[in-house]
């Protein structure tokens, strides 16, 4: 038995759409809603708790994300000390989702909270160790 | 017959500082000045080029005199917050390098090592004035009889603190990529197996050396921006290679000239002198510089004008060439490219990332501007110039 606890953001398109009843259906999974909210806008963001085999569990991750969703873990997130960010660049060659991309022509290195995937690559990568995994905050939902 | 046609001396450029007429632009705005009057009008119009560079240089390290202390010590074993420092030199003196890891660092024996902190973070917290734990030991003489000395200082505490870095400012460098199967660890920053990475380290149209290609006006005593400070060069840098082969402008294509600069840390400021750490390397240091170019001449206005597209890098292998110290490169491609974000490698599109911040070298490059035509910032005569072949 394999279980995560994770966030979910769907843009105003998929909110609607049973997705999260179809990994039940689907994939064999069980889940536990622990908050949902729907933002202005339109955007949703739910706090599950996935259940079920590993093999399934992937699965049924992917077929979130193939419904555009964005998920990431739950317990965690990466944030940048923008104080200590110098704008090099390096974390570019790691980041696996484009969360960390550069601004051209500015040069500027930004970094899109919504793409992060909480891999922690960035984090031992960046030079000036201006990239931290925290504890989620619950901020998220007031 | 003069050479050129228009003519400026050091004297009259500082004159029109002091009066507040200096007309500095930075590298990059004069790319276009000099395509709308040609290098002679350009010439007449600018005074002066500001150029600059932000990136990782581990060729730094800070003179500190610790000052003394009763009874009198000679210290021969230095350490900052558990980095040492290098103390074999007179009583109360040392060399604390950028590079040097805290003692208990375990580097790298969990491949790859973090390097968390070291010599240049210990700059860095100084500046940022931080408390710094000194510890000293010595064997203890009849003129300095104590023999270990231990306190907390801040860099006002310290008589003394000087940056003295002996290569910094590249002319040229490598673009990094890895030929191997597996992922690597550089000082040009992680590199994926297959050339999955393409990192290259410089600020390009506006870093010093490409603005001087031949050192015409850089030299002992050419007077710059250091960490937030004033500083000087003060001799050609290590590995200093005039005789690089070069294209057509003048610009080499391989690392080339190197500059030795010195500045008085106290006047620097943290934000320009950070500590980096670069996973599975090592620690350094990253410090912002600028140099102001004279205009001389419209030979000068023409060698400042250089843009992105003039400056060719060439590609190597870190996977295997490099450690087998085998010269061989794999092409190259322009600087334009690179800051482009992709480049074609091999028949595949490759994505590049930098490790020299260009967004903080313009902060620089607008700072040196300001500190020129506000602060009466005037221009250091070098001596001589760095030697050129
Ligand atoms: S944690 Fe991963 S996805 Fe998020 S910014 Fe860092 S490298 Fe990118
Ligand atoms: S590596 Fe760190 S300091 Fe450099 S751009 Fe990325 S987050 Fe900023």
């Amino acid at each position: 038995m394999y279980s995560k606890l994770l966030i979910l953001h769907f843009s105003g398109k998929e909110v609607e759409k049973p997705v999260v009843s179809n990994l039940t259906r689907y994939y064999d999974l069980s889940f536990n809603i622990h908050k949902a909210t729907i933002l202005p806008r339109r955007e949703g963001i739910m706090v599950l708790e996935l259940s079920g085999s590993k093999k399934n569990f992937k699965s049924g991750v992917q077929y979130l994300k193939d419904q555009g969703v964005i998920v990431k873990n739950a317990s965690q997130e990466v944030t940048r000390d923008e104080k200590k960010c110098i704008h090099c660049g390096a974390c570019t060659a790691v980041c696996p989702t484009h969360a960390l991309a550069i601004k051209r022509p500015e040069m500027f290195v930004i970094f899109d909270k919504k793409k992060c995937s909480v891999c922690e690559l960035c984090i031992r990568t960046c030079l000036t160790r201006a990239m931290k995994i925290q504890p989620i905050s619950e901020t998220l939902f007031e | 017959m003069a050479k050129f046609k228009v003519n400026k001396t050091y004297k009259e450029i500082n004159d029109k500082i002091r009066s507040g007429d200096v007309v500095v632009v930075t590298a990059e705005e004069m790319i276009d000045i000099v395509k709308d009057k040609g290098p002679v009008g350009a010439a007449k119009h600018v005074d002066v080029v500001t150029t600059a560079t932000f990136a990782p240089m581990c060729s730094s390290g800070a003179f500190i005199n610790i000052g003394q202390s009763v009874p009198t010590i000679k210290t021969s074993k230095v350490w900052f917050n558990n980095v040492p420092a290098y103390a074999g030199l007179a009583a109360v003196d040392c060399y604390l390098g950028a590079t040097e890891p805290c003692e208990d660092d375990p580097l790298n024996k969990v491949w790859p090592g973090e390097f968390n902190y070291g010599g240049g973070h210990v700059i860095h917290d100084l500046l940022a004035g931080k408390k710094v734990h000194l510890k000293a030991k010595s064997y203890g003489t009849s003129c300095y009889p104590n023999k270990e000395l231990e306190k907390d200082v801040k860099l006002a505490d310290l008589r003394q603190a000087t940056l003295c870095n002996p290569r910094n400012g590249y002319q040229n460098y490598n673009c990094a990529v890895n030929l191997t199967g597996k992922t690597i660890y550089t000082y040009m920053g992680t590199l994926k197996p297959k050339a999955g990475n393409a990192n290259y380290s410089t600020s390009g149209q506006l870093s010093p050396l490409f603005n001087d290609p031949y050192y015409k006006t850089i030299g002992l005593g050419t007077r710059i921006f250091l960490g937030g400070g004033e500083g000087y060069v003060t001799w050609h840098g290590t590995q200093h290679n005039p005789s690089a082969e070069r294209t057509e402008k003048g610009i080499p294509k391989t690392p080339a000239g190197t500059i030795w600069v010195m500045g008085d840390i106290k006047q620097m400021k943290p934000e320009w002198v950070v500590g980096v750490s670069i996973l599975g390397y090592g620690n350094s240091l990253a410090v912002g510089m600028g140099v102001p170019i004279p205009i001389l001449n419209e030979e000068m206005a023409q060698f400042t004008a250089v843009s992105d597209e003039d400056i060719p890098v060439q590609i190597v292998d870190y996977g295997n060439d490099y450690p087998n110290g085998i010269n061989k490169n794999y092409g190259y491609v322009t600087y334009d490219e690179l800051k482009g974000g992709m480049i074609r490698f091999k028949g595949k599109d490759t994505p590049t990332v930098p490790l020299s911040s260009v967004s903080k070298a313009r902060e620089i490059a607008e700072i040196l501007k300001k500190w020129i035509k506000q602060e009466k910032f005037t221009l250091g005569e070098p001596q001589f110039t760095l030697p050129v072949g």
